[in-house]
C-alpha cells in the first residue's frame, strides 16, 4: 500500500448523500494542500442502486482516476429492493459492499455499516480478505446515526471514521459542513462525526490500517471545478445570455448552472418543448444578435440536427454543446462513452460547414467554451463542444487564477446602422447579407430592427441579398465562401489551438486520443516512460476542422501509436484515416465501452501487450483493434 | 441611444415598401389563396404603423414559405414546421420588434404541432398565419392534417381514415389568446383580422382558408362565407370562452359540410403575455437584450467574481 495516495471510495443507493459528502470531503483535501479528483459512478435511478463516488488524492498533481482504490466506505442502500436471490439484479442490500471488492486494492480499508449490511451474506468475504491483507471495520454506523436523530447522517459518521483511520483532521470536513449546511442539521452532524471519529479511535486499532492521508502544499490558491461549471462559466465569460433546452442526463448540469444564474446576469433560459424547438430557439436569439447557446445530449442532439443545418445555411452564429452518454439509442443514461463523435461531425443534411471541439479537461473546457463562442460569432457558424458524462461530472482541483478572465461580449462580424450605411444593397434597399467575396469567408450580417440592413435568411441556397437562387454560379461561390471559413479557422486554430502533446518529444511510440481520456492517457504515459518504455502522448480536442498537420507531424515522429477511445467502433481512429489519407498501418485501436472510463492501468497494460508484447490482453475491459493491414 | 432605430420609427408608410423589387411577382398558382395573405398583410402593416426593417417574417416551408420573398421584410424562411421556436426566440430577443410566424397547415398542424401547442400555452406575443388550404401544395396534392376524412390523394388512394384536425379548438385549448379564421376570399375581413392580431399582446393565431386550385380542385373556394362577428344569425362574445368553444366546433364541422364560417372566435385580451410573465417573474431583462450588444457602456459580469469563491 502506498502512502503517496488516497483513494476513497464512498458507496451506497442513490439519495444516500454520497454525492455531497464525497463533495465536501474532496474540498476538505484541496484545502489541506493535496490535488484531488473524483469519479462517480451512479445508475439511472433516482433512489437505490449502486452508486459510488471516488476522491483520489495525492499531493502531487492527479488527472484521472486511479487504478482501483484503497479505502472504501460502504454505506448501506435505504432503498434496497428486497433481498431475491431469484431477481436478476440479485440481493441490493449488500452491494455497496459486495460491487466494490474487486477493485479494491490490496491492502486496503474496508469500512461498513453493519447495521445496513451484513457481510456473511457476500460469497467468501472472510477469505477474500485473508487474502487481500484488506483491513476490516465493521460499525454499525446506522445506530450511531439513529441515536442523533438522523439516520440519513450514517454518511456524516462514516466521514468521521475515515477520518479517525486516515488521519485527516475533522477541523477541515467541519469548515465545509459550516458552509453547506443550514444550523438546523449543522451540529446534530458535527456532533456524530465526532462520535464515529472518537468510537475508531478509543476502540479500534488504527495503526493496523497502512492508508492515510498524504499532505500536500499548493504554489497558488486551488478551485473544485467541474468540465459543466467550466462550460457554463465559459459560455457567461463569452457574452453569453440566452439558453434554450430539454433535460436530459448528462447536459442537464449545464443547463441548469446556466438556468440558475442567468435571470440574475438579466439573460433569459428558456426550457422547451423539445431539442428540435431548442436549438431554433437559440437561432432566434442569436439571429437578432444575442449570444445564444443550446445543447443536449445524444438522443436530443439527434432532434437538433435539422436546425443546426439551418444556422450552417444561414450562417447564424450557435454554439450547441453534447454531453454524450453511452449508446445507441437511450444506451447507459449515466455511463460515459464517446461514441457520438460521427453523429456530431455528420449530422444534417449536405457538407458539414461546422466547428466540433472536444475539451479534455475541467481547464480546457472552460478554454474551450470560450474559444466556441468566439469561432461562433467571428466566422457565423455552428459550434459544437463534445464531451461526456466522466468530464461533466468528475471534480479537480486548477487554479483560481485559471478563471481570472476578462468578459468578451463581441457578436463578431456584425454591423451597426452607420456600417450597414456604406455596404452593397439592391436597388430597393436589401442589405447584401451573403456577399460572394468576405476575409476568410465572412460576409458582415446586420440583425432585425437595423435601419438599412433588411435581407431575407434562408435554408434554401440564396444570393447575396438572400433571395432564394439555384443559379450554379451563384451556388458554387456561395459554398466556396462558407467552406472558406473552415480554412481559415483551421489556420487560427493552428495558432493558438487546444492541442496538448505530452512527454518526451523524441519518443518511439505515441497515444493518439480526444476529449475526456486526455488525463488518464498522460498517466499511463508518465508510466510507461517511468517502466523504460519511450512514449508520448496527443490529445486532440480540435476535431472539425480537422488538425491534420498536427496530428500527422505527431504520427511522422514515432514508430506506431495507439488511438486510445471509449467506444466500439473506433471512431476517432477512422476520423484521422480519413482526414490524413496515411499512416493508417501505424494506427492500432484500444477501446473500452463498458460504462466505465479507462484507468491509467488498463491503457499500460493494453500498450505493452499488445504493441511492445503481441500478446493477450487479460479480461473484456478493453478490446484491441490492430492497425489495418495487419 | 438605441443600436435599433427603425423601432418606434414614426412615419407614413406606402403600402409599396412591403414590394420587394427583386421578385414583385409571386410564382403562386393563378388563382391562389396565398395571394390574398400577402395582400392583406400588405395592407395590414402599414395601418398598425409597421415599417419593413422593423418587422420580422418567418415562415416555414411550402408554398406559403415562399410568402418571404414576396414581402419585404427582415426574413427568415426556416425549416418546415419549425417557424414558431424561431420567431418566439426573436420576439424574446428583442420585443420592439413586430413578429409574425406564418406557414402552411401540413407545417403548422402536422409536423410543428408540438411547437404551435407550446407556443401558444406560453401566449408570445406574436402573431401566427396558417394558410389551410386542406392539403399539400408543394409536394403536388398529398392530404394533410386538415384534408377531410375521405379525401383521396396520390398517398391516400382509398381515401383518407383520418378525421381532420380541428384547427381553432387546438388552439383556444392549448392557450391562445386571440383566434381567429379568414379566408383569402374575403380580403377586407383579413386586413381587419390582421391588423387586430398584430395589436393584440399575446399570441394570436389566425386559420387563413387559403383555396388551392391546383391541387385541391374538388374543394370549395370558401365562398359563400359567414362573419361571425356581423352576421344577424350569430349572437356572439368572443370574450365568451364557452362560447367560443362552441361555435369553433360547429365551424370546424360545417367547413367540410360547405358552410364557411369565419370571424374572431375568441379573445382575452387581460391575459398577459409570455415576455409579460417572464419578466414579472425576474427571468427576462427588462431592457432589450440585443441592445445590450451594441451597448459599449454596459458592464458585462465576469464568472470569477460570481462564481470562484463558492469553489474555494
Amino acid at each position: 500500500m502506498s502512502d503517496d495516495e488516497l483513494i476513497w471510495r464512498i458507496a451506497g443507493g442513490s439519495g444516500d448523500g454520497i454525492a455531497s459528502t464525497s463533495q465536501n470531503f474532496a474540498k476538505a483535501l484541496m484545502r489541506s494542500g493535496l490535488h484531488v479528483f473524483t469519479h462517480r459512478h451512479y445508475p439511472s435511478r433516482i433512489r437505490g442502486g449502486h452508486t459510488y463516488v471516488e476522491v483520489r488524492a495525492s499531493a502531487d498533481p492527479v488527472k484521472s482516476r486511479g487504478d482501483g482504490y484503497n479505502f472504501l466506505l460502504a454505506l448501506g442502500d435505504s432503498f434496497a429492493r428486497n433481498p431475491q436471490e431469484e431477481a436478476y439484479y440479485g440481493n441490493e442490500e449488500v452491494k455497496p459492499l459486495e460491487e466494490n471488492l474487486d477493485e479494491l486494492r490490496e491492502g486496503g480499508v474496508i469500512v461498513y455499516d453493519s447495521g445496513l449490511l451484513d457481510a456473511s451474506e457476500i460469497p467468501d468475504f472472510e477469505e477474500r480478505v485473508e487474502e487481500n491483507d484488506w483491513h476490516v471495520y465493521d460499525i454499525d454506523l446506522r445506530s450511531l446515526a439513529r441515536e442523533q436523530g438522523r439516520e440519513v447522517m450514517r454518511n456524516t459518521a462514516g466521514v468521521g471514521v475515515t477520518c479517525a483511520i486516515t488521519g485527516i483532521p475533522l477541523g477541515a470536513i467541519e469548515e465545509l459542513m459550516r458552509d453547506a449546511m443550514p444550523e438546523k442539521i449543522l451540529e446534530p452532524n458535527v456532533e456524530i462525526m465526532q462520535t464515529g471519529y472518537d468510537l475508531v479511535r478509543e476502540e479500534y486499532d488504527v495503526d493496523a490500517a497502512e492508508v492515510s492521508v498524504p499532505t500536500g502544499e499548493h504554489d497558488e490558491e486551488q478551485v473544485l471545478m467541474s468540465g459543466s461549471d467550466a462550460i457554463a462559466y465559459g459560455a457567461i465569460d463569452e457574452g453569453c445570455r440566452f439558453i434554450a433546452g430539454y433535460p436530459m442526463t448528462p447536459w442537464t448540469e449545464v443547463f441548469t448552472i446556466m438556468s440558475q444564474n442567468l435571470p440574475e446576469l438579466g439573460g433569459i433560459s428558456e426550457q422547451v418543448e423539445d431539442e428540435i424547438a431548442a436549438a431554433a430557439l437559440a437561432i432566434g436569439a442569436s439571429h437578432m444578435g444575442v449570444k445564444a447557446m443550446s445543447g443536449s445530449s445524444g438522443g436530443g442532439f439527434a432532434l437538433m440536427g435539422e436546425p443546426l443545418g439551418l444556422a450552417e445555411m444561414t450562417e447564424t452564429p450557435l454554439v450547441l454543446i453534447e454531453a454524450m452518454r453511452a449508446g445507441p439509442s437511450t444506451g447507459m443514461p449515466t455511463k460515459p462513452e464517446q461514441a457520438d463523435l460521427e453523429h456530431v461531425l455528420y449530422t444534417s443534411q449536405g457538407d458539414s460547414q461546422r466547428v466540433v471541439l472536444a475539451p479534455g479537461t475541467v481547464a480546457e473546457a472552460y478554454e474551450a467554451s470560450r474559444r466556441a463562442f468566439q469561432l461562433a460569432y467571428e466566422y457565423q457558424i455552428p459550434t459544437m463542444i463534445i464531451y461526456d458524462q466522466k468530464l461533466s461530472g468528475e471534480l479537480t482541483n486548477v487554479p483560481a487564477s485559471h478563471f481570472d478572465r476578462e468578459p468578451n461580449p463581441d457578436i463578431g462580424a456584425t454591423l451597426t446602422e452607420d456600417e450597414l450605411a456604406d455596404q452593397p444593397h439592391t436597388a430597393d434597399g436589401k442589405f447584401h447579407r451573403f456577399q460572394h467575396e468576405g476575409e476568410d469567408g465572412v460576409s458582415p450580417r446586420s440583425v432585425p430592427g437595423q435601419k438599412g440592413g433588411r435581407f431575407l435568411a434562408t435554408g434554401n441556397e440564396h444570393n447575396p441579398a438572400g433571395h432564394i437562387s439555384e443559379d450554379p454560379d451563384n451556388r458554387v461561390a456561395q459554398m466556396d465562401r462558407r467552406q472558406r471559413k473552415l480554412d481559415a479557422i483551421r489556420a487560427d486554430l493552428d495558432d493558438d489551438g487546444l492541442l496538448v502533446e505530452y512527454g518526451p518529444e523524441d519518443a518511439e511510440y505515441g497515444v493518439l486520443t480526444f476529449g475526456s481520456q486526455q488525463g488518464t492517457v498522460e498517466e499511463a504515459v508518465d508510466r510507461l516512460n517511468e517502466n523504460g518504455h519511450s512514449v508520448k502522448a496527443l490529445t486532440v480536442a480540435e476535431l472539425a476542422p480537422y488538425p491534420a498537420d498536427a496530428v500527422r507531424a505527431f504520427l511522422d515522429s514515432v514508430e506506431e501509436a495507439l488511438v486510445v477511445e471509449m467506444n466500439a467502433s473506433a471512431q476517432f481512429r477512422g476520423l484521422t484515416q480519413k482526414e490524413l489519407g496515411t499512416h493508417g498501418e501505424l494506427l492500432s485501436s484500444l477501446l473500452k465501452y463498458n460504462g466505465n472510463p479507462f484507468e491509467p492501468a488498463e491503457i499500460v497494460e493494453g500498450f505493452t501487450t499488445k504493441l511492445v508484447d503481441d500478446g493477450e490482453l487479460p479480461g473484456n475491459e478493453t478490446k484491441f483493434v490492430p492497425a489495418a493491414g495487419d | 441611444m438605441s443600436a435599433f432605430s427603425a423601432i418606434g420609427e414614426e412615419r407614413e408608410i406606402d403600402r409599396d415598401e412591403y414590394t420587394p423589387d427583386i421578385e414583385p411577382q409571386p410564382t403562386w398558382c393563378p388563382g391562389c389563396g396565398d395571394f390574398g395573405v400577402l395582400k392583406a398583410l400588405k395592407g395590414a402593416l402599414p395601418e398598425v404603423g409597421r415599417t419593413p426593417e422593423e418587422t420580422l417574417l418567418v415562415t416555414g416551408i411550402g408554398c406559403s414559405g415562399k410568402l418571404n420573398s414576396y414581402l419585404d421584410s427582415y426574413g427568415f424562411h426556416t425549416i418546415h414546421g419549425r417557424s414558431l421556436p424561431v420567431a418566439r426566440a426573436a420576439k424574446l430577443a428583442n420585443p420592439g420588434v413586430e413578429v409574425i410566424a406564418a406557414g402552411g397547415d401540413g407545417d403548422g398542424y402536422g409536423i410543428g404541432g408540438n411547437h404551435f401547442m407550446h407556443t401558444a400555452r406560453e401566449n408570445h406575443d406574436m402573431t401566427y398565419v396558417v394558410f389551410n388550404n386542406e392539403i399539400f401544395g408543394l409536394t403536388k396534392g398529398q392530404t394533410s392534417p386538415t384534408s377531410p376524412k375521405g379525401h383521396k390523394s396520390k398517398t391516400q388512394p382509398h381515401g383518407s381514415a383520418k378525421t381532420p384536425i380541428r384547427p381553432l379548438s387546438l388552439s383556444l385549448t392549448s392557450g391562445a389568446s386571440f383566434v381567429a379564421r379568414t379566408a383569402a376570399v374575403n380580403p377586407n375581413q383579413a386586413q381587419r383580422i390582421l391588423k387586430e392580431a398584430m395589436e393584440h399582446d399575446g399570441f394570436a393565431h389566425i386559420d387563413f382558408l387559403t383555396q388551392c386550385p391546383t391541387w385541391n380542385k374538388d374543394a370549395k373556394q370558401y365562398v359563400p362565407y359567414t362573419d361571425i362577428n356581423e352576421s344577424e344569425d350569430y349572437d356572439f362574445d368572443p370574450t365568451n370562452r364557452a362560447d367560443a368553444q362552441e361555435l369553433m366546433r360547429e365551424t370546424e364541422d360545417k367547413l367540410y359540410e360547405g358552410e364557411v364560417l369565419t370571424g374572431v372566435y375568441y379573445r382575452d385580451d387581460d391575459r398577459p403575455s409570455y415576455q409579460q410573465e417572464k419578466q414579472n417573474l425576474g427571468e427576462m431583462p427588462d431592457e432589450p437584450l440585443a441592445e445590450r450588444y451594441f451597448d459599449g457602456d454596459y458592464e458585462w459580469e465576469r464568472s470569477y467574481d460570481r462564481f470562484i469563491d463558492k469553489h474555494k
